[in-house]
C-alpha cells in the first residue's frame, strides 16, 4: 500500500505513535515515582498526627488503625469524618477527628483534633482552609498560636456557653476584623468533643477500616 | 549555529517578545500564583522546563507533522511532559507541590507553550528550539519571579520566604524579612494585587523601551537589524 496516497492513514498512524510514546512515557515516570508520592502523602499526614499525639505516646500503626463516620446530620457535613485511634500497648490513649468546620468564611475548614481518652483536648490543627489571607488566616498554627488555646480544654473546661468566641460571650479570642473563621473552627472542636463524649466506645471499639454510617 | 542568531533569539525571548510583559499570554498562572516569589520562580522553572522539552521534541518532529494534525500532536506532547513535570514534582518537591497545586497541571493550557511550539519549534532545528524554549521560559521565569518579590515585598515584607520548599532545608535562612513588624498590605497578597503589580511592571518596561528607542533613533540611525 502507497502510504503516501492515503495521508490520513499516515497521519492517524503518526498521531498514534505520539500517543503512544507518551503513555509509555508517562507509565514509566509514574512507575518510577509513585512510591514515593505515595510515601510523601503517608508522611505528611503522619506529621500532622504526630504534632498532636507525641511519637512514643502510643505504638500501634496510627495510619492503619482508623475508622470512618459518616453522620452528616450531627457534624453538618456529608464528608465522611476519619477517625485514627493511638493506642499504647492496646490501651487506648486517644483519638484523632479528621472533622470539617462548613461555616468558615470561604466554605470548608477542614480540622484535625486530637482528643485523650478522658476527654481532654490534646490539640487542634488546621489541615485545609479558604480563609482570607491576613484575616482569617492566624488559625494556622505557622501564623499564630491561636489554635494552641484549645489543648487541654474539654467539655465542663469551659461549659457549654464557654464554647464560643469572646464576641458570643465564650472563651476564645477573635482576630481583629475576623470572626467567622474562629467562630467556626471553635464550633467544630466542641462538636468533635460532643461525639466523642457520646460515643467513645465506638470510636475506640469499632474494628480497623470499617465505614460507621449513621444517619438519623 | 552563529552567536548572532544565538543572541537574537535569546533576547526575543527573553526581552522583546518576553512573554508576561509583551504578548500577554499565560497570565492565568502568572497571576494566580506570584503571591511570593518562590512560587512563582517555582512555577516559572516548572514552564522553563516544559518550554525546552515540548520545544525540542517538536523540532525533531517537524519532518513528519502534516498541517492538520499539528495541533493534537502539540497538545500530547506538552501534556506529556507537564505531566511527567507534576509527578516529579510531586515526588520530590512535595510542599511546594501542594501550594502549586492545580497550577502545574495547568501548565497545559499556557497558550505561550502552543504558541512557541507552533511558531517557532515546528520551523526550526532541534537546538535552536531548544534556545528559544529556554530564552522564552527565563523571559516567562523572570516576570513571574519579579511580580512575586514585588507582592510578597509589599503583602508581607519578606522576600524568599518558604525558599526551603525548594531547596531544601539551607533555604530557610534565605528568608530575609525586609520590614520587620510590617503589618500585612492584603491588597498586595490577593488577586487584585496581582493585576495592579503586572500593570506596573508592563508600565516599566514600556517606559524603559520607549526612554531607550528614542535614545537609539538619534543615535544610531542606520540600525536597521531591529525589526
Amino acid at each position: 500500500m502507497n502510504t503516501t496516497s492515503h495521508p490520513v492513514l499516515r497521519s492517524g498512524l503518526l498521531l498514534g505513535l505520539i500517543a503512544l510514546l507518551g503513555t509509555a512515557l508517562l507509565a514509566t515516570v509514574n512507575a518510577l515515582t509513585h512510591e514515593r508520592i505515595e510515601e510523601q502523602e503517608r508522611l505528611r499526614v503522619l506529621q500532622q498526627l504526630n504534632a498532636i499525639v507525641p511519637i512514643g505516646s502510643y505504638n500501634n500503626d496510627l495510619l492503619e488503625d482508623r475508622i470512618d463516620i459518616s453522620d452528616a446530620s450531627f457534624f453538618n457535613h456529608p464528608a465522611p469524618v476519619t477517625v485514627y485511634r493511638a493506642r499504647l500497648d492496646g490501651q487506648a490513649v486517644a483519638v484523632l477527628m479528621n472533622t470539617t468546620a462548613p461555616d468558615g468564611y470561604n466554605g470548608d475548614i477542614r480540622l484535625l483534633t486530637g482528643i485523650d481518652r478522658n476527654g481532654r483536648v490534646l490539640g487542634v490543627r488546621v489541615v485545609s482552609h479558604k480563609e482570607t489571607p491576613g484575616l482569617g488566616d492566624p488559625i494556622e498554627i505557622e501564623r499564630s498560636d491561636w489554635i494552641l488555646g484549645f489543648t487541654n480544654k474539654s467539655l465542663l473546661k469551659p461549659q457549654a456557653s464557654g464554647w464560643a468566641v469572646k464576641r458570643d460571650g465564650g472563651e476564645f479570642d477573635q482576630f481583629t476584623g475576623a470572626t467567622i473563621s474562629p467562630r467556626a473552627v471553635v464550633k467544630a472542636v466542641h462538636k468533635a468533643l460532643i461525639y466523642f463524649e457520646a460515643n467513645q466506645q465506638l470510636l475506640f471499639e469499632t474494628a480497623t477500616a470499617t465505614a460507621v454510617t449513621n444517619e438519623n | 549555529m552563529k552567536t548572532n542568531q544565538l543572541k537574537q533569539i535569546l533576547a526575543d525571548g527573553a526581552w522583546r517578545q518576553n512573554t508576561g510583559l509583551v504578548v500577554l499570554l499565560g497570565l492565568c498562572p502568572l497571576l494566580a500564583v506570584t503571591s511570593t516569589l518562590i512560587n512563582g520562580l517555582a512555577l516559572g522553572l516548572a514552564t522553563m522546563l516544559t518550554l525546552m522539552v515540548s520545544n525540542l521534541s517538536v523540532s525533531m518532529m517537524r519532518g513528519l507533522l502534516k498541517p492538520e494534525i499539528r495541533i493534537p500532536a502539540f497538545v500530547l506532547i506538552i501534556a506529556s511532559v507537564v505531566t511527567v513535570i507534576e509527578l516529579l514534582m510531586n515526588a520530590y518537591f512535595y510542599d511546594l507541590f501542594r501550594i502549586l497545586g492545580i497550577f502545574i497541571p495547568l501548565i497545559v493550557t499556557n497558550c505561550a507553550i502552543i504558541g512557541r511550539a507552533e511558531a517557532f519549534a515546528s520551523r526550526n532545528a532541534p537546538l535552536p528550539s531548544l534556545i528559544d524554549g529556554f530564552a522564552t521560559g527565563l523571559g516567562f521565569c523572570i516576570t513571574l519571579v519579579l511580580l512575586g518579590a514585588l507582592r510578597e515585598l509589599t503583602g508581607r515584607g519578606t522576600l524568599f520566604a518558604g525558599a526551603d520548599m525548594l531547596l531544601g532545608d539551607w533555604g530557610q535562612y534565605l528568608s530575609l524579612t525586609i520590614i520587620p513588624e510590617h503589618p500585612g498590605f492584603l491588597l498586595a497578597m490577593l488577586p487584585p494585587g496581582a493585576f495592579f503589580g503586572l500593570a506596573l511592571l508592563i508600565a516599566g518596561r514600556n517606559a524603559w523601551q520607549t526612554r531607550k528607542t528614542a535614545h537609539s533613533v538619534t543615535k544610531l540611525i542606520p540600525d536597521t537589524n531591529e525589526t
